[in-house]
This record gives C-alpha cells, sequence and structure tokens, in this order.
C-alpha cells in the first residue's frame, strides 16, 4: 500500500527567535473564509461608526489656528494656486497675503503683503495659474501681486457684487454674483463682461465644476459638511485648501478659522499597515453605502438646535410647496400644466 | 559555453558602415527565417488535470525585450508591436525562456475564486449600473486568475491512502499504516482507556490543537492533544451529556444532567447557565459567537456567549430533540426528528427554514460538510442518505447499511465517517468538491466498545472516536485540508496572535439576525426594495397605482351631502377608475395575442381549437 500522511514540521510554522517576526501563512480559498458578505458588513457598520465616534469625540471639529486678520468683519478668503499663502479681505479695505504655515514660536502673526483699497471687498478669489487675483465690491477688479493699484476694473448695473470665483479650467474666465439676483461672466483677457443671467432668488456665490469647462453651481442654502463652534458667528465664506485636507472659514468676529475637512483622518505620514487599513475602511464604506444602517449612521450629523429646526421647517414648507404641485398636475387635463425641471424653475431671463 | 552574440542580429548598424545599396542593412529584431526558437522552448509540460489552459491576453515580452538589448547608443526603437511579439526575446547568453509568458492556470482552479454568479438576472437598470457591473466583472476575471496562481505558494499537499494490485484500503488496519508513516504521524495515533467513567463525548477546538471530552458519570478533561499536556482534569459529579469548546481553547461548555455550565480551560466553573435545562446536544457557531443548545423538553436556546445573553428560545414543537448538527457553510442549525424530518432553523424566525423528509423512521444522525453542499442524514430504516442541500434538496445517494448509524461526522475535504456500533466507517469521494461515493468504504476500524461521538480534527488527517471504552485517535490519510490560513485559524498560533486573534473575531461578530439560507444575501440586489423604490417614484410623478384608499367623499355644506349625492360622487370616481382599467386592458391585449401565438410550433392537433 502507498501512504501518505499529511505532517507538518513545526519549525516552518513557529518562528526561531523571539526577535523574528511571526509566520502567518496565507490560503485565500473561499472554503476556508465563510461568511464573507456578512463580516465584511459588520466590518464596514464598525468603520462608519468610528468616523463619527472621533467626530464626536473632538468637539464637533478639530480647530488648528486663529488669526486676527482685519479689524472688521473678514469678507474673502482664497489661497494662492501653490498653496504657500493666502489672502484676505476684510470691511478695512484692505487686501492681506498670509503664509500658510503658522508663525514660529514667538513671532508674532504678521501678513506678508497689504494693499490699501477705495471700497470696501466683499470677495476675493485667486487665478489658478498666474500671479493675478480678483476681488469685488463695487465692481470687479483684477489685481497683479506685485502691484498696488488693480490692473483693470469691470461692471455691468449698479449694485454690489458678493463673489467671484475664476474658472479653473478655462482660467481667463470668471464669473460673480451680485445682490439684484444676478450672474454675471467676465473675460478676462478682453477685460470686459460677457453674459448676465438673471435668476429669481439671489445667490450667495458660485463654483466651478473644475471637471467641465462651462458648468458652475450656484449656491443658496445647501450644505453637506457642517462645522461649527458656539464662538464662531455668522460665517461669510469658506474656502477648501487643494489638497481637501483643510476648510478655511472667514466669519463676523473678524476671525479666520482653520479646520481639518475630515475630522476622523490621521494627518502625517502614515506608515503602511495604517494606509492599507484606511483604504479597506473607505472601500468597505463605499461598498455598502446603500444599506439602510450603515446609510444612516453615515449620513448622520450633529447640528446645533437653531439649524436643525430650520431644517425641518424648510423641508415641511418644501413638501408642501411639492405636493401642491403634485396635485395641480394630477387634477388638471394632461398636458395642459407643464412640467417644469428643477433647473428651469429658479433662471428668469438671460442678457447677452 | 557562451558565444558573443553575432554583430549583424543584435547590435544595431554602426553609423560608419558604407551605405551598400545592394544589401540592406538588418535590424536586430529581424532573424533568420528558420528560428531555432521552436525546438529550444517545447513549452510548457502537459497536465493531465489541467483541460483548458488559461493565457493572460497580454504576455509581457516588451519588457524583457528592452533588457536583451546590448546597451551601445540607446537608439528610440519604434517599431510596430507584432513584429516585436513574433519570437521568444534574446538574452546576451542566446539561452531563451522555456516557458515564456506567466504560467497557465487551470479553469477549475480560477472558477473557485469566483463570487459573481452570471445566470442570474438583474432587473432592468440604468446604462451606468451595467457599465459598472460589466467593469467589476472583468475585474472579478482577472484577479480570479491571479488567486489562482498565487496557489502555486501553498506549501503542503493532502495525505492519501492507495492500496496496490487492487487491495482494498478498506481491510488496512491502523496499526498497518501506523509502521508505514512517518513517526511523528504515528505519534497522532492514541488511545485513552478510560473505562470507569462511562462512555466518552468529544471535542475538538477550531484550530485543532486542543481536545476536550467529557464522560457519562462526571469526567471532563482537556488537553493539548499533540504534545499530550493536560490543561485541567475534573469530575463534575453530575452525568455529561455533551461538552464543547467555546470560540477559543479557553472556555469550555459542558451540558450536564440539569443544567449548562461553563468552564475555565483550567476547571474552574464559570458560569451555570439555569436557562438551558437538560441539554441533550450542543452547537457553537463561531462566526456569530452563538452556543445552539437542544434539549429534552424540544427547545432549541440560541445563547450569545460574547455578552451572555439567551438571542432566542424557540419551540421546535417536535418532541424531544437529541439529533442536532450546524452547517459551517450558513450557520443554519439542522435538527433530526423521530418522524424522519430534519428541520433547518435559524434565531431570526420562529418557524423552521425548511423541513426535508429523510427516512422513513426516525432521524438518528446528522451531518453537513463544510462547503454546506452535502447533508448526510441516517435513520432507524438502517438507510445512509446523502442530499443535495444547496440546490433541490433532494437525495443523491443511499445505501442500507447492516447496522443503523448513530454518529455522522463529515471531514473538510469530504470524507465521511459513520459510527455504526462499534464499528467505524469512512467513506470518500473523488475529489474535494464530490461527495462522498457510498459504495466501499475508504477504511474501518473497529473499537473496543459502542461509538458515542465521533468528530475528524480540522487541520489534521486524525479521526476522533468517542466510546464507551475512553478515546480513539484514528489516522484517515487525506481527511484534512493541508494549508491553514494564519489568520483564520492557525494550530501554531502564539498567546499574543490568539489574543489579537480573539479581539478582531469579537469586533467582527456577525448578528444573530444576519443567519438565513444564503449567507451571500446582502450583497445581493435587494430586488423586492427595488421594485418598491420604482413604485414610489411612479407615485411622485403622478398617479399611484395600487396604494390607492378607497375613495371617501367630503361632506359638503349646505344640504349638499345627502345620501344621494354622496352616492353619486362616489360612483362617478368608481367609473372613472373602471375606465382606467380597461383602457390599459386594452393595450396589454395586442401583447398576450403576440405571446400566445408564438409557442404552437408543434404539430397542430384535434384539440387546438380549445386553446386561447
Amino acid at each position: 500500500m502507498k501512504v501518505k500522511m499529511l505532517s507538518r514540521n513545526p519549525d516552518n510554522y513557529v518562528r526561531e527567535t523571539k526577535l523574528d517576526l511571526q509566520r502567518v501563512p496565507r490560503n485565500y480559498d473561499p472554503t476556508l473564509h465563510p461568511f464573507e458578505v456578512p463580516r465584511e458588513y459588520v466590518r464596514a457598520l464598525n468603520a462608519t461608526k468610528l468616523e463619527r465616534v472621533r467626530i464626536w469625540n473632538l468637539t464637533k471639529r478639530n480647530c488648528i489656528r486663529t488669526i486676527q486678520a482685519h479689524e472688521g468683519f473678514v469678507r474673502g478668503i482664497c489661497t494662492r494656486f501653490c498653496g504657500s499663502s493666502f489672502f484676505t479681505v476684510g470691511d478695512d479695505k484692505t487686501v492681506k497675503q498670509w503664509k500658510m504655515d503658522g508663525p514660529g514660536f514667538g513671532e508674532e502673526e504678521e501678513p506678508l503683503h497689504t494693499i490699501l483699497g477705495k471700497t470696501v471687498y466683499t470677495g476675493i478669489d485667486h487665478h489658478w495659474k498666474e500671479g493675478i487675483f480678483a476681488t469685488c465690491g463695487q465692481q470687479v477688479d483684477i489685481w497683479d501681486e506685485q502691484k498696488t493699484s488693480p490692473i483693470c476694473s469691470m461692471t455691468w448695473g449698479f449694485d454690489s457684487i458678493s463673489s467671484v470665483k475664476f474658472n479653473p479650467i478655462e482660467t481667463f474666465l470668471l464669473g460673480s454674483c451680485a445682490s439684484d439676483r444676478n450672474i454675471v461672466l467676465y473675460d478676462m483677457r478682453q477685460a470686459t463682461p460677457l453674459k448676465k443671467v438673471i435668476l429669481d432668488m439671489r445667490t450667495n456665490t458660485i463654483c466651478w465644476n473644475p471637471m467641465e469647462a462651462f458648468i458652475f453651481t450656484a449656491a443658496n442654502e445647501d450644505y453637506k459638511e457642517v462645522y461649527h463652534t458656539k464662538r464662531m458667528q455668522h460665517v461669510i465664506c469658506v474656502k477648501w485648501t487643494s489638497d481637501s485636507k483643510y476648510i478655511m472659514c472667514g466669519s463676523d468676529e473678524m476671525n479666520i478659522r482653520l479646520w481639518k475637512a475630515n475630522a476622523s483622518e490621521k494627518l502625517g505620514v502614515l506608515t503602511s499597515r495604517e494606509k492599507t487599513a484606511k483604504d479597506y475602511n473607505q472601500k468597505l464604506k463605499e461598498k455598502f453605502q446603500y444599506h439602510p444602517h450603515i446609510k444612516r449612521i453615515a449620513r448622520h450629523r450633529h447640528l446645533p438646535k437653531p439649524i436643525y429646526s430650520q431644517i425641518q421647517e424648510q423641508r415641511i414648507m418644501k413638501e408642501a410647496r411639492r405636493r401642491k404641485e403634485v396635485n395641480r398636475l394630477k387634477h388638471s387635463k394632461p398636458g395642459s400644466v407643464p412640467m417644469v425641471s428643477e433647473k428651469k424653475k429658479h433662471v428668469v431671463a438671460v442678457v447677452k | 559555453m557562451e558565444t558573443a552574440p553575432k554583430p549583424g542580429r543584435d547590435i544595431p548598424p554602426k553609423k560608419d558602415k558604407l551605405p551598400t545599396k545592394k544589401k540592406r542593412p538588418r535590424r536586430y529584431w529581424e532573424e533568420e527565417t528558420t528560428p531555432t526558437a521552436a525546438a529550444a522552448s517545447p513549452g510548457p509540460p502537459p497536465n493531465k488535470k489541467r483541460n483548458r489552459e488559461l493565457r493572460p491576453q497580454k504576455p509581457k515580452n516588451t519588457h524583457t525585450a528592452k533588457k536583451s538589448r546590448v546597451s551601445r547608443k540607446p537608439q528610440i526603437v519604434q517599431k510596430p508591436r507584432e513584429r516585436r511579439d513574433a519570437e521568444p526575446p534574446r538574452s546576451l547568453s542566446g539561452a531563451q525562456d522555456p516557458f515564456p509568458g506567466p504560467a497557465p492556470v487551470s479553469m477549475e482552479v480560477a472558477q473557485k475564486f469566483r463570487r459573481i454568479d452570471k445566470s442570474k438576472k438583474l432587473p432592468h437598470s440604468k446604462s451606468k449600473t451595467r457599465s459598472r457591473l460589466e467593469v467589476a466583472e472583468a475585474e472579478e476575471e482577472e484577479i480570479s486568475v491571479k488567486a489562482a496562481r498565487s496557489e502555486l505558494l501553498l506549501t503542503e499537499e493532502p495525505g492519501f491512502l492507495e492500496g496496490e494490485d487492487g487491495e482494498d484500503t478498506a481491510k488496512i488496519r491502523q496499526a498497518d499504516i501506523v509502521e508505514a508513516v512517518d513517526i511523528a504521524s504515528a505519534a497522532k495515533h492514541f488511545d485513552l482507556n478510560l473505562r470507569q467513567f462511562g462512555p466518552y463525548r468529544l471535542n475538538y477546538s477550531q484550530t485543532g490543537r486542543h481536545l476536550a471530552f467529557g464522560g457519562r458519570r462526571g469526567h471532563v478533561a482537556a488537553l493539548d492533544w499533540v504534545t499530550k499536556k493536560l490543561m485541567c482534569e475534573i469530575n463534575v459529579m453530575e452525568a455529561v451529556r455533551d461538552i464543547r469548546f467555546l470560540h477559543s481553547e479557553a472556555l469550555l461548555a459542558v451540558a450536564q444532567n440539569r443544567w449548562l455550565h461553563i468552564y475555565d480551560n483550567q476547571g474552574i466553573e464559570l458560569h451555570c447557565i439555569r436557562r438551558c435545562d437538560r441539554v441533550t446536544r450542543l452547537e457553537f457557531l463561531p462566526f456569530h459567537f452563538l452556543l445552539a443548545t437542544s434539549s429534552e423538553t424540544g427547545f432549541l436556546t440560541y445563547l450569545d456567549v460574547s455578552v451572555g445573553k439567551i438571542v432566542a428560545a424557540l419551540n421546535a414543537r417536535a418532541g424531544r430533540l437529541d439529533v442536532m448538527t450546524q452547517n459551517p457553510y450558513n450557520a443554519v442549525i439542522h435538527l433530526g426528528h423521530s418522524n424522519g424530518t430534519v428541520s433547518l432553523w435559524s434565531p431570526a424566525m420562529k418557524e423552521p427554514l425548511a423541513k426535508i423528509l429523510c427516512h422513513r423512521g426516525g432521524v438518528r444522525a446528522v451531518a453537513v460538510d463544510s462547503t454546506g453542499t452535502y447533508m448526510a442524514t441516517s435513520g432507524l430504516d438502517h438507510q445512509l442518505k446523502i442530499f443535495d442541500l444547496r440546490g433541490t434538496f433532494q437525495p443523491l445517494s443511499a445505501r442500507t447499511l447492516p447496522q443503523g448509524a448513530g454518529h455522522l461526522a463529515f471531514s473538510q475535504r469530504g470524507l465521511l465517517a459513520a459510527g455504526m456500533g462499534d464499528v467505524v466507517n469512512i467513506w470518500a469521494g473523488q475529489g474535494k468538491a464530490s461527495p462522498p461515493s457510498l459504495e466501499k468504504p475508504y477504511l474501518t476500524h473497529r473499537l473496543s466498545g459502542p461509538v458515542h461521538g465521533l468528530q475528524f480534527c480540522p487541520f489534521e488527517d486524525v479521526l476522533g472516536v468517542g466510546h464507551s471504552g475512553g478515546i480513539t485517535s484514528m489516522l484517515v490519510p487525506g481527511a484534512a485540508e493541508p494549508n491553514f490560513d494564519g489568520l483564520e485559524s492557525n494550530p501554531y498560533r502564539s498567546r499574543k496572535q490568539r489574543q489579537e486573534w480573539e479581539v478582531k473575531a469579537l469586533l467582527e461578530k456577525v448578528p444573530a439576525e444576519l443567519i438565513c439560507l444564503d449567507p451571500r444575501a446582502l450583497a445581493e440586489v435587494d430586488v423586492i426594495s427595488l421594485e418598491q423604490a420604482k413604485k414610489e417614484r411612479i407615485e411622485r410623478l403622478g398617479y399611484d397605482p395600487e396604494s390607492k384608499a378607497p375613495f371617501q367623499p367630503k361632506p359638503k355644506l349646505k344640504g349638499r351631502s345627502s345620501t344621494a349625492s354622496l352616492v353619486k360622487r362616489k360612483r362617478k370616481v368608481m367609473d372613472e377608475e373602471h375606465r382606467d382599467k380597461v383602457r390599459q386592458s386594452l393595450e396589454q391585449q395586442p401583447q398576450k395575442q403576440e405571446k400566445a401565438v408564438k409557442p404552437t410550433g408543434a404539430r397542430p392537433s384535434a384539440l387546438d381549437r380549445f386553446v386561447r
């Protein structure tokens, strides 16, 4: 007879000395790993909960640095494309440039550069490639970083402009929103305004789509992530950093705050194990994001009471309006009430 | 002996060469018309196991081509791709890779790593979803090939036992095997003669390193059976009906005469669970941390050992329960009853998930294999049947035994052991995936007393038998999975590794509500919810088909809501709905007629006139 028994040599499975690593042989056969899907589901649940727990523990978000920037309100903030400095404008008619790194030990927080202007500026944005930035207030000014007076000024209409943004792809294009409910597009090369769109609600700011050249979002009241502390009053402006790790916001009490965008993220250099664990958790959350329990936890945001109750109110009002629309549609002759898409509903006119 | 390569072949022509128009300078990639390459590389050796070989689409020859060039002046080579891949690349010595390209992989092995069930049809989805699914399927194919190739790295081979010249392996005795095998394996065969404390039941821990046994008269012991180091030995002064390790070798559950007790591996009693009384059988579900107990009172109780709560106490309504086993694939408990049925239970439901009629008399033993595909049952009608669990629940094969089998056990590689009286028979199948063939037994062994407990050791070729004379450890070559995964259950783990594993296992503990017949249910598209969501969308856009409350006419003032006018208003709405329905059915009729016309491809018969 021919016989062979399975016999393992322990020397191949046990480490030789205390100073070695442990040996872990792997076999990826699915029969040795039962319950893959439920276990991964539980891991996804844990990953989502961990993120939420960390947020709770850090008093909602982690504030890193506070700068006393302007006398009066800070109206606008933007980073330079290189990421080493950022600009702020305020009610004291100045434009200041600051370093991104904090001041060293014992040093005072000083701006790199200050420009004195003639009127109050309400917004600022920096060009994506060149050393040019634009401010807005009574009109839209285009400035060069080295000069103390604007290269050119553009305006259309007699109202104040609340924010200005450069297009990341077609870098000579600017968009601005004004207080009489319009959005104006400008061309920097020709120093003229291009087109004006009048909407039925005033936009607070616009944001260009970084992937598609001619699409931008006009923002009225939508927000997804919430960053709040008791000390921060009326927030005027918010900006991401280009590495998408930090958020800066300027507020009414003349402070700029720097926040971590992902509160539960670990900053600094991660070891390869930490990276794999982080990537695995990300992928699990993505895979199971539509399951009801996980969706509920991931969507949960802790809001201050006034905002929460306001949201509830708005929701009820919106529901009522929608129900009315639906009923109108249902009980009228099919075709008599036109269905207007949500996009077109808010545009009043377009002026060339 | 290596010769320098001829200049005309590999090296690009020098610049100071006189341009003779007659002979075009040959580039290094241009070979003579008779390549010796074909003869030098015989190709991969044929393997009778591999039916189809899977070769990846693009062989990585371009990389080696660059390496093999003699680096004189690095010239930019812009040539069409086909030319480069035409023949195998040459190295500096002129040697060629006899097995060009990555190692081929057989289809069955790659199939093992695939999880997407392509035969399932998904409901009509958006093009974005469909494209994502296609990408996922393509990725899965690639990855399954890579995983199949990684099987090369597995070090151990399974055992085997073959008789020569038509010798019947069933006639080979354990003593002969012990003589023929190496000394470490021979030491795995031992007999513990313990006649004093009654017939024994035994249990191996998850890793297969530790063994716990309990005798009917109260003797309980736990030891590391490989090193023969005793962990504890006590007498609980009560009848022991069943014994089980909990998640690791640190804790033992003993079903004693009255109640369920939990002991430490040092013999210290930790808990006495009075809610589980008169327990006959225990089963531990390792990934859910649930201890399932079946009792004489007819209750199946699930106890969560990580939090210490009873998750569910189900009344099986079938009298005394003393036949129980778990399905390791989906953590469903199988109970055998005296009316010949086997019922399947999950803690989430009060009713059994399924009931299978197996035998004409009572069922005496049930066992399920590790992949959850086959269930073996034996009953008072002296039959041993194997059922298919993952499809039709029909019997695949049956065999009449001279004496009914009171105990059944499956091994990791699909061997089936049956204990009939004091004889143990083991049947083997063709490969790992096929059911054991019940024609001829693979091995048999006679013990010194009737069998009371049977379990294959997880990662060793050993079958543990508890009988009235003590414990016997039998050698069964080819029973166990040779390559374990160190992160799941590692028989050679240290204390630190065990602690880390325990913490991770507790964090990943699957909630008891997720136990169902298909463990992959969470990853499937929830078709019911999808259809529900579709319906809700239709509703939002204007009309809602089903969820309409019966119309209640609003009571009006000024005498307008007399009974007659209410009835009139109601009738108006009903007529309108009726009209809508008729319109819809008129639209659907031509479609139905189309469908009915198609299938009559057969010969015309006299009964066709009655077909609508």
